[in-house]
Parts: structure tokens; sequence; C-alpha cells
């Protein structure tokens, strides 16, 4: 059987077991469309929660990024997890007493303000649909790749699978097939990566093996990378290039703008009771841990393999000739991710650290997706890890969707614009709006803006510097009023988009760009970074104007002690 | 219902618990894996530092038994005081 038929018919499986899953699981009321009926298991929400969480850039180009950063990527994979940690004690069983269904209603109820409602909402829209445009082209991505179609036909095919278990499903059907997703994509993350440890220290624990000995040398990998990269003139895989404030300000705004990120927030109203929010928070990251344990043992490995394809007699000898390669260069070279320059006319391929004789170009995204042929493994596996690819954008895509049609239909036309509608009206608002962010979502990702990647620094940003300082002094202190948490979330908002736009241009034009990230406007603090320092000035702002101003009302005081004990929490309702 | 300073008193070990928790949240990750690292240099593990080993896999693990050891305590809380559902 060849690798099509066999691509083919992994991932048709997995798209006819996510129809499976739309068809069981209708939604039947807007409590069932926007909290799955408050029902969820803890240990499936938690599964739901990592495969909504881990996005097609965890799956796809995160054990890239490390690859070629070495230490100083470990910001990703510390902020990417430690957020779970502020969700699970400052954020999510409160959010889950409070029993409502969006973010924004929450924001808006214990600010007693539509004003601090709506800019929850825009922030909300701003941060998820910027995610989505991503997800979508990682579809289009792996299509194009795998199945032999236009990226184009890939995106229409994604969208469509989508549109079924989303619009009919609602967060019910979106929570079963994540837990689904999940399985996919941990199974097809998990094997290249044992083959590839086994091969390369003999450890079947990818995450033991890179802190094991090579067998080629019997000294330690990391040892042994290193000083590859060191005959070849690369910088150490191990020691710290940025500066400590930037990599200390990075990793902070990554952990804060991961546990103010809606999308996942709302994946918490899903269970049963308060307890089951802590453990629900536990569990997810039990899950996503498991591939981010093995994540820097991919990146490291997948350095090392791709040297030593390179270099087959070793760094000392002479790299080898384009004709010799092995058939996985050629199969990615066809994709343009992998570009090889024979800038002297040799033949070889020069791999060095100096741009002037380096002949090849590695992007970072297909370092996870070669995995299996650079290690030799059969076909199906090939199958799989296209299948898990799809599952990590497919996932994510709809929790964003999800975030997207409840803020439009729940905040903006129930919460502002028509009170009055009916649980039936809602509901079928709920759907429209669903199925028209889909059209959206697949319209920017046939015609990606070209600062889709830069974007992503953008929401971390914004969810960082304006939702979760929101959120935590909403629950933390009843001294914070509506003008303070409006200032607060307006500064925090504002200067950090100020700052990304300075670094980046305005409006992502590069032309307009005053700064760049080599060289920043304050210190050594890049715009990706500077989410920390927005979410400093929301707290101050918000602290400052507030105790310049009224009292909170006292039955929003008691709304705070309420959402404070578990007692009586009930099932997540609208009302 | 709770009353008013049962409540009150289970905030304040709630509030407490989390102090305690941040604070190693902070150490493992921020602490060991960045700015401690230097002085961690000397203890090696597999071809490189200790610090590295935190920044990489060690905060994850401290993560993940922070927040089960946070969802226990809590439940202990809730009932003592009388606040569980």
């Amino acid at each position: 059987m060849d690798q099509f038929t066999l691509n083919l018919i992994v991932v048709g499986a997995t798209f006819a077991l996510y129809f499976g899953i739309a068809i069981w699981a209708r939604a039947g009321s807007t409590a069932e469309f926007y909290a799955a009926g408050g029902g969820v298991h803890p240990v499936a929400n938690g599964m739901a929660t990592g495969a909504d969480w881990m996005s097609a850039a965890s799956f796809i180009s995160m054990a890239g990024i490390i690859a070629f950063g070495g230490y100083d990527t470990s910001a990703y994979l510390m902020g990417w997890t430690g957020g779970y940690v502020l969700l699970a004690m400052l954020l999510a069983p409160y959010l889950r007493k409070f029993g409502k269904f969006t973010v924004p209603e929450f924001v808006g109820d214990r600010f007693y303000s539509g004003t601090a409602r709506v800019i929850a909402v825009i922030c909300l829209l701003i941060i998820s649909i910027t995610y989505v445009i991503g997800q979508m082209s990682g579809v289009g991505v792996a299509f194009s790749r795998f199945l032999e179609v236009k990226a184009s036909t890939g995106l229409y095919i994604g969208a469509a699978v989508v549109f079924a278990y989303a619009v009919l499903g609602g967060m019910k059907g979106i929570t079963y097939t994540q837990v689904a997703q999940y399985v996919v994509l941990i199974i097809a993350y998990t094997i290249p990566a044992i083959f590839i440890s086994l091969n390369l220290t003999g450890n079947p624990i990818p995450g033991l093996g890179l802190f094991s000995n090579a067998t080629s040398t019997g000294e330690p990998l990391l040892t042994t990378l290193n000083g590859l990269l060191a005959d070849l003139g690369f910088a150490s895989y191990t020691e710290q290039h940025d500066t400590t404030l930037n990599m200390f300000l990075f990793t902070m705004s990554l952990m804060i703008g991961t546990a103010g990120l809606p999308h996942v927030i709302v994946r918490f109203f899903t269970v049963p009771k308060v307890a089951d929010a802590r453990s629900s928070a536990g569990w997810a990251l039990v899950f996503i841990a498991l591939l981010y344990l093995t994540a820097p043992a991919v990146g490291a490995m997948a350095r090392m393999n791709l040297i030593n394809t390179i270099y087959p007699n070793g760094v000392s000898e002479a790299p080898v000739a384009r004709a010799d390669v092995p058939d996985w260069v050629d199969n990615w070279e066809k994709t343009g991710l992998l570009k090889f320059n024979d800038l002297n006319g040799d033949g070889l391929i020069n791999y060095t650290s100096s741009k002037d004789t380096n002949e090849l170009d590695v992007n970072k995204d297909i370092i996870v997706l070669a995995n299996p042929e650079i290690a030799q493994l059969p076909g199906w596996v090939i199958a799989l890890v296209a299948a898990g690819g799809l599952a990590a954008a497919l996932s994510t895509a709809a929790g964003l969707l999800m975030a997207i049609s409840s803020a439009v239909s729940h905040d903006l036309i129930k919460g502002q614009l028509n009170p009055g509608i009916s649980e039936k009206g809602e509901l079928m608002a709920a759907r429209v709006s669903m199925a028209v962010a889909i059209g959206v979502a697949t319209w920017l990702g046939l015609n990606p803006p070209g600062f889709a990647a830069q974007t992503v620094a953008l929401a971390f940003g914004l969810a960082a510097s304006s939702i979760f300082p929101a959120l935590m002094m909403g629950i933390f202190s009843k001294r914070i009023n509506s003008k303070g948490a409006i200032w607060g979330m307006l500064a925090g908002l504002t200067t950090t988009i100020v700052y990304i736009f300075l670094h980046k241009g305005w409006f992502f034009v590069a032309s307009t760009a005053s700064f760049s990230d080599a060289d920043p406007l304050l210190g050594s603090i890049k715009s990706t970074s500077f989410g920390t320092i927005g979410a400093i000035i929301n707290f101050g702002v918000a602290y400052i104007v507030s105790n310049m101003t009224e009292e909170t009302p006292a039955e929003v005081q008691e709304l705070v002690e309420s959402i404070r004990i578990p007692k009586g929490a009930g099932a997540a309702t609208g009302h | 219902m709770a009353d008013k300073s049962s409540s009150n008193a289970y905030w304040k070990a709630n509030i407490r618990t989390i102090q305690i928790s941040l604070v190693i949240w902070f150490v493992c990750s921020f602490g060991f894996g960045i700015l401690l690292r230097p002085m961690l240099a000397g203890i090696k593990i597999g071809g490189t530092d200790l610090g590295f080993w935190f920044a990489q896999q060690g905060s994850i693990i401290v993560f993940l038994v922070l927040i089960f050891a946070y969802a226990a305590k809590m439940n202990k809380l809730d009932k003592e005081h009388g606040v569980e559902e």
C-alpha cells in the first residue's frame, strides 16, 4: 500500500470518529451548547483541555523552535505549563462557582458595568481570531503535505468537519471530540519520539533519553550535541544567550497569558463541582506534560539527527552530496520548507553557522512532521503524525470558535442588544454565530494576513495584560470597582499594543516600526515579553483609580464573598 | 450557608495555601530555571547542569505536584470549614 493511501485511511478514520461523536453529542439547550451541561468528568475535561490548549504551535512548531533555540526556548516549556498553576489556584475554581457561561459575563457582573463587559468581549475577539488564523493555515499545510490536495481544499474539508461537530454539538460536541483528538495527537507525537530516543540513546523514554548517554560517543547526549555544534561554529545548545531579564519577562508573559486565554478558562465551566475545577486543571497539565516533557527531547535529538544526516562521516569530514541524501530531504524540499542552495557549486550540502557559506535552510515546522521519516519508521506512523497534526489544529480551532461564538451570542446579543431573547432564540443565535465564525476563520486561513505569525505575540500579550489581571482582581479584591477595572484593562491593553506596534510596525506594517526586537525600546525587553509589563500597569492603574473613586456596591461585595466558597455551585446557568 | 467568620477563616487559609504554593512555583521555575541557574551550575546532570533540567523538565513536574497538592489541601479545608458542596 502506498503512503498516500495509508494517509487517506488513517486521517479518514479519525474524521469519521469525530463525525460519529458529533451526531452522538448534539446539544439541546444553551447550557449544553455553552458549558456541555456542566456534567463533564474532571479527567475527561482535563484531556479535552489538553487538546484545546495544544495547538498546531505546540504539536508542529514547538520542538523545532527548541531544536534551533536550545536553552533559551525553555521559556515556552515553563511558560505554557506554569500558567496552569495560576489557573488552578487563582481563577478556575472561583469562576466555576460564579456559574455563568462566558468570561466577559463575569467581568460585566463583577464590575457591574456593560462597558467592562464589552471591553472584555473585544479582547476576547482579538485574542481568539488571531489564534484561529494559525490553526486554519496549519490544517491547510498538513493536508497539502500528506493528502496531496491543494491547501485550500484541505481547509474546506477541515472547516466542514469543525462545522459538523461545533455547530451541532456546541461545547458538548467539542468536549468529547477533543478527548478523541487528544488520544490521536499524543500517540502520534510519542511513537516517533520513542524510536528516535531508542536509536540515539537506547532509552525508550524520550524525556529520560535527553539526559542519557549517546550510543554513538558514550558521552551524554547534550555534551555530544554541544560538541557537534561547536565544531560547526553554532551557538551552544545548553547555554543562555538571551538576557536574563527578557527571558524572565517572556516566561511570565506566556504564563499569565495562558491563564488569561478565554477559550481555556471556559473549559473549567463544564465540570460539575468547584473541587472538580481544581483537580481538572491538574489533569489538564498531566496530559499536556506528556507532550511537553517529550518535546525538549524531540528538539535536541532532531537537531542531532539533522547534523548526522548532513555529516554522515562526522563533522570533521566533508558533508553529504546533494545526490546522496535520504528520501525525506527530497520530500520536504518539494514543500519549500527545506531549501538547499549550492552556493559554492561543489554539489555538497554545506551546513554552517555563517550566512555566507551556509547552504541549507530548514523551516522549524518540519522537525516534528519529518520525525518518522528521519527515524525510518513504517508508513502508518507517518500517516498517524498527519492525523495528529490535524487533530491538534482542529481541536484548538473548535475551542476558539466556541469562545468567539458565545461572546457574540451570549455577551453581545443576549447581554447587550436583545436581553429578552428566548432560550431557543439564543441557541439559534449561538449556532449562527458559530457558523459565521467558521466562515470568517476559513476565509482568514485562505488569505492569511502577512502578520499571522507575529500576531500570536499579540494574543498572549493581550490575554496577559487585560484579561488575567481583571479576573484576578475581581476575585481577590473587593475594593476594585468598575472604574478601576475599566481604566486598568484599557491601560494594560493600550501600552501592550503600542509597544508591540512600535517594534513590529503599526498594524504590523513593518516599515512603520520605530524599534526592533534586536534593539528594543526598553533595555532588552522584546515586544513578545511586554505582556508582563502590561499586566503590572493594569494592576497599578486599577488599584490607584479604585482607591480614588467610590466603594464597590454591597451586592457586588456579596458576589465576591460567594464565589470564594465552593458551597452551592450547581450547574452553570445563563440566569 | 456557612457563617461569616467561618468563611473568613476559610478564605484566609486558602490565601495562605496559595502563597506557599506560589513561592514554590516561582523558586522552581523562575528561580532554579533562570535566575539561580548560575549558582546551580556546579551540580551536573546528563551532560548539563541542574538549572537546565529544571528549565526544561523539572519545573513542569513541580507544577503538576503543586496543583494536585493544592486540590487535596483545599478539599480538606472545604470539609473543615463546612463549605464543601
